[in-house]
């Protein structure tokens, strides 16, 4: 326990870049996944071809993917941008999925309501069919979440500093309780910004408060389908 | 680009085919730990998910546990029963195996859960016994989600004894981690360009699999567009299985 102590600034300071290295990375494959969503949704070849490029994209192991991508960009190995970009890339792959089955979720007659009701395709879409997809899209941006903060530990042993750091660092010095520490820090640091999450979800969108068994039922259901897709 | 082809002369230079340490070396000892992982792991969460996807018991804990091992980086599980084994086999197996079980465990109850329980009652009324239920009933109907949780399994098994390389001298990762060490991109990218042409040929293996073990039976009905098909007769069906994708 002497060594939590006596590193604790380390710790804080390592936290703060691995936040910088996976916040940008879950909004970026966020805001990039929800039309590559609404695409694979709306037309049956573009649904077969985006889900299936997603699904080899989620193949690729991960420390094979961070090498292979400095040559395709032209950045360094040790670029904190460099892990931004590949785990942007399978946030991607695991939110296309969901943001698609998202939108099929979305009733036709509600859609078709609001298109009697005089909204304009664009209008719909923001005015009807996002809202309505948001709960789901959140639950995929809970496991992107999750995956993301706990992936880019990887980032260490190819020399991208982060809370993965602890764990190469204390491998090689032979510390456990360093190692421990890099654990526990990933799961509450992934913890908290699902919880975040799930506050903002509650801010932006407060009809979906259902009460708590309905909930539950949803998130699980999701949480598998993550797990198998 | 030029990197690429330094990676092809690496993968392409015969003194890399043979010897101790060579590219066919490494792929089978690759195989192997994967195999060997693989087995365990199923061996301990496909009759858990199996009981706990017949019965409805225990399936709150279930969820919890899959989904909350899903959340311990990879690299601190490995490195932490690094330091506590020691070098050698036994601590990237022991970590690949806590890695793999919750992807199965989800798989093996979502698609017992999956089946229909008219099915599972009509079943039951026809006098089937309770194993004969699972064996006959819900494992064939269930087969493709839960060859979906195998497939994520096996490639989070590849994909971490890639990693496991850094701990234990074994498997593909070996030659990431040479190639870094010794600044010898060429063969970091090589080692990366063969982790992810076996990942991918793995992962087409289980795509095909997963179409071959949905029952007869089941594609026979299966409408081509379920969305506009009448509620009432997909219920009749029993649930629609779509490829790893459980509802």
């Amino acid at each position: 326990m002497n060594w939590l102590w006596s590193n604790l600034d380390r710790v804080g300071e390592l936290t703060l870049v691995h936040l910088a290295l996976s916040v940008p990375a879950i909004i970026l494959s966020f805001v990039v996944s929800v039309p590559i969503g609404w695409l694979a949704h709306r037309y049956r070849w573009s649904r077969g071809v985006l889900l299936s490029l997603c699904a080899l994209l989620y193949a690729i192991p991960s420390l094979a993917l961070f090498i292979a991508l400095p040559p395709v960009t032209g950045l360094s190995l040790r670029s904190p941008l460099n892990l931004v970009i590949a785990l942007t890339l399978y946030g991607i792959a695991v939110i296309v999925r969901t943001a698609a089955d998202a939108f099929d979720a979305v009733e036709r007659d509600v859609l078709q309501s609001a298109t009697a009701m005089g909204y304009s395709d664009v209008g719909r879409f923001w005015g009807v069919q996002l809202p309505l997809a948001g709960p789901v899209l959140l639950s995929g941006l809970r496991v992107v979440i999750v995956s993301t903060v706990s992936l880019a530990t990887v980032g260490a042993v190819i020399g991208v500093q982060s809370l993965g750091s602890l764990f190469t660092d204390g491998f090689q010095r032979g510390i456990q309780v360093e190692i421990i520490t890099g654990i526990v820090a990933t799961i509450v640091l992934a913890l908290a910004l699902d919880w975040l999450s799930v506050f903002i979800g509650r801010v932006l969108m407060p009809w979906s408060r259902p009460d708590a068994k309905t909930a539950r039922a949803e998130s699980t259901t999701l949480a598998e389908q993550a797990d198998v897709a | 680009m030029n990197l690429f082809l330094d990676a092809f002369a690496w993968l392409a230079d015969p003194a890399n085919w043979s010897g101790p340490g060579s590219i066919p070396q490494r792929i089978a000892q690759h195989l192997w730990i994967s195999l060997v992982v693989l087995v365990i792991a199923a061996a301990i969460a496909l009759p858990v998910g199996a009981a706990v996807g017949h019965t409805g018991r225990g399936r709150e804990l279930a969820v919890r546990v899959s989904g909350g091992l899903r959340a311990l980086p990879t690299l601190g599980v490995l490195t932490l029963f690094g330091t506590w084994i020691g070098i050698g086999l036994a601590a990237p197996i022991l970590s690949l195996v806590i890695l793999a079980i919750p992807p199965l465990l989800a798989g093996a109850y979502a698609g017992f859960e999956s089946v229909d329980r008219r099915t599972v009652d009509a079943a039951r009324a026809m006098g089937m016994r309770e194993g004969q239920i699972v064996g006959k009933v819900e494992l064939p109907l269930g087969m493709p989600i839960v060859v979906g949780g195998i497939r994520s399994a096996t490639l989070q098994i590849i994909a971490t004894a890639t990693l496991a390389a850094y701990i234990a001298d074994d498997g593909l990762g070996r030659f990431i981690f040479e190639g870094l060490k010794t600044r010898d991109y060429a063969q970091m990218l090589g080692g990366s360009i063969l982790v992810i042409v076996l990942a991918l040929v793995i992962d087409g293996c289980f795509a095909v699999t997963q179409r071959l073990v949905v029952p007869a039976g089941v594609r026979a009905t299966r409408s081509p567009e379920l969305r506009s098909g009448p509620p009432r007769l997909r219920a009749a069906l029993g649930q629609p299985i779509t490829e790893g994708n459980p509802k």
